[in-house]
């Protein structure tokens, strides 16, 4: 065994290097001043009081309230579309969520311009409506565009972890159940759901980590003004070049999401041992 | 065991894509009997268990229960319930509440599903262990449990899949005779699918033995032992010295050259047959004391008997004895009419 962990050492180089030193210099900045210059370090807590101020508050908060709105919808579709997914033979399987996962080998940006082709004033839907009769729907630059952009990029993180446990499940436990008396509604709600947890708490993590996060999605669909957390972040590192502010926020969403994580794993943890 | 009849199948087949594994199976099942269903694997006896449980779905035929043609029931509106082959318990729940399962879904009271899941792990004897999570349980104590959550529901019939495959041999032994035990105690009908003969022969009243989607022969453990009816039960059964025969008329077989006396009739005169005779049913005599000669070939001490082969002029005969024979001697072999039976010939296989 010993020889083989050293085998390991060039990825622990490797993880030091690239993960542990910028966690570091993140730290770092979030709580001195003067950005680049390391040579006057001066300590101060101000970054983080600064987050405080009203109006990164409300950056925050809008961006959990569109996080949780995402995680919702792609929970939705996500969990009905890997369980009917699920009851397809091995093989139709394998073709579906390759065609679920397929919009990922296109890049982001390039998705959301489709979504801007599709939904601006004079795109294609509302060209559709103005030649049926209709008046235009303005659609961009709001919350749904958003909502959108983030849930058609977010589903399959959705639907593989779900799609994945829903597969793991022994068949005679579904059997079981209904042996037992469980019609479907029970069978499913008693037995597929409850086997399903890991998988959905794993979906909702990913889902709700990229959507707080992300920048691309509500600059493009959202607007210029549309500021979300990684905006705000994106914005102080590359506009205002407050480069201490920007790491303050960094890791004050870290810490929310690892809270956010531990909490669910908790949960999850508390309600298998309840049962 | 009782003459009502409880489930009754009516020509039942079951085709999967383009193989058909039941080819036809009457049968009838009745109150308070542990009949087994034994066979190879493949046979379709696993597919008739989960026909009856609802599971699967007949090609064509009926399943009567009390009668009434329950074929297209779900398998949750059934009077039965399983016994699964890898215990199927749910991991999220303990003992408790794996065997509350059924009752909670009916929606019994508290109280009453409390004082029956208490009752019934006492019957498959695990009392004290309601708060315990079911991977923490050895593989018997989970088939207990498997056991307690199909009969807290008290079924008219009881379905067993294989229940006691998973099991090491000791084990296997104690929850044969445990079954037998609780089946007494609760008075229902048990449906055991296995393919051990010596599990089915045991625990039985009723056995059937299957092949190819087709019952065999359906019988008492002594009637399929002692009486097989074909080559395939013959040879299922145990080991046999099956030998092709001619029956010259009724009481009377002749094979290897000799004409032997037997206790069957019926059939027709120099009707080919095929005979069985038990290795145990044949004794080893002195060369000059029997009809049939032959010499010892081996022998293999098998703990209480000697597995004895004797090459004969026409074919090998196997024999159980306790007693020791040189290989190379010459002996005689023997056997009364009775432990003659003689079956009908099978043209297949």
């Amino acid at each position: 065994m010993r020889h083989f962990t050293k085998l390991a050492r060039p990825y622990i180089i490797w993880a030091v290097a690239i993960i542990i030193i910028p966690l570091l210099l993140i730290v770092l900045y979030s709580v001195t001043t003067g950005g680049n210059d390391l040579v006057n370090i001066q300590f101060t807590l101000d970054n983080f009081k600064k987050i405080a101020e009203p109006i990164y508050l409300s950056v925050f908060t809008k961006s959990f309230r569109l996080g949780v709105i995402t995680v919702v919808i792609c929970l939705l579709l996500g969990y009905t579309l890997a369980y009917i997914i699920s009851k397809f033979s091995e093989k139709a399987q394998n073709i579906l969520i390759l065609l679920v996962t397929i919009p990922m080998w296109i890049n982001t940006l390039l998705r959301t311009y489709a979504w801007i082709s599709l939904l601006s004033d004079n795109g294609i839907i509302n060209t559709m409506l103005n030649k049926l009769g209709f008046d235009s729907v303005p659609m961009m630059y709001t919350d749904f565009a958003v909502i959108i952009g983030l849930v058609s990029d977010l589903l399959p993180f959705m639907v593989i972890p779900i799609h994945t446990s829903l597969c793991k499940i022994d068949n005679s436990l579904i059997e079981a159940a209904m042996d037992l008396g469980a019609d479907r509604f029970h069978t499913f709600w008693k037995v597929t759901f409850k086997l399903s947890i890991p998988g959905v708490l794993n979906g909702i993590i990913m889902t709700f980590l990229l959507s707080i996060s992300t920048f691309v999605i509500p600059k493009l669909l959202g607007g210029g003004q549309y500021m979300l957390i990684g905006n705000l972040i994106e914005n102080q590192f590359i506009s205002v070049g407050d480069w201490n502010f920007g790491s303050a926020i960094s890791l004050l969403l870290a810490a929310v999401i690892l809270i956010a994580i531990s909490l669910m794993k908790r949960a999850d943890r508390e309600d298998t041992e309840e049962e | 065991m009782s003459e009502k009849v409880i489930i009754e199948l009516k020509g039942l087949t079951k085709t999967f894509g383009e193989q058909q594994v039941l080819k036809g199976i009457d049968l009838k099942f009745y109150e308070n009997e542990f009949l087994t269903l034994l066979g190879p694997s493949g046979c379709g006896k696993t597919t008739t268990l989960r026909i009856i449980a609802g599971f699967d779905d007949p090609s064509s035929g009926e399943v009567l229960f009390d009668g009434v043609d329950i074929s297209k029931i779900p398998p949750y509106k059934r009077e039965v319930n399983t016994v699964f082959q890898k215990y199927a318990l749910f991991p999220f729940l303990n003992v408790y509440d794996n065997v509350a399962f059924g009752l909670k879904i009916k929606k019994t009271d508290k109280k009453i599903i409390e004082h029956k899941v208490t009752e019934v792990l006492k019957l498959v004897g695990l009392s004290g262990f309601e708060k315990r999570d079911v991977s923490s349980l050895s593989g018997g104590q989970q088939q207990r449990v498997a056991i307690a959550r199909a009969l807290v529901n008290e079924p008219k019939v009881l379905l067993l899949d294989e229940p006691l495959g998973a099991l090491d041999a000791k084990l296997r032994k104690e929850m044969q005779i445990e079954l037998k035990k609780i089946q007494k105690e609760v008075g229902i009908t048990f449906i055991f699918v296995t393919h051990d003969q010596e599990e089915a022969l045991s625990m039985s009243d009723t056995v059937v033995v299957m092949n190819e989607g087709i019952i065999q022969q359906v019988g008492t453990p002594e009637d399929i032992y002692n009486e097989p009816e074909n080559r395939f039960v013959a040879s299922f059964i145990g080991e046999s010295n099956i030998i092709e025969a001619v029956m010259i008329k009724d009481l009377l077989v002749e094979f290897d050259g000799i004409q032997f006396d037997c206790v069957d009739k019926g059939f027709k005169e120099n009707e080919d047959v095929e005979v069985v005779i038990r290795p145990e049913d044949i004794d080893i005599v002195k060369h000059e004391d029997a009809r049939l000669k032959g010499v010892v070939k081996s022998i293999v001490f098998k703990g209480v008997h000697h597995e004895i082969v004797v090459e004969t002029e026409k074919r090998d005969y196997l024999i159980h004895t306790t007693d020791y024979f040189e290989p190379g001697l010459e002996v005689g072999l023997t056997f009364g009419p009775d432990d003659i039976h003689v079956m009908y010939r099978m043209d297949w296989e």
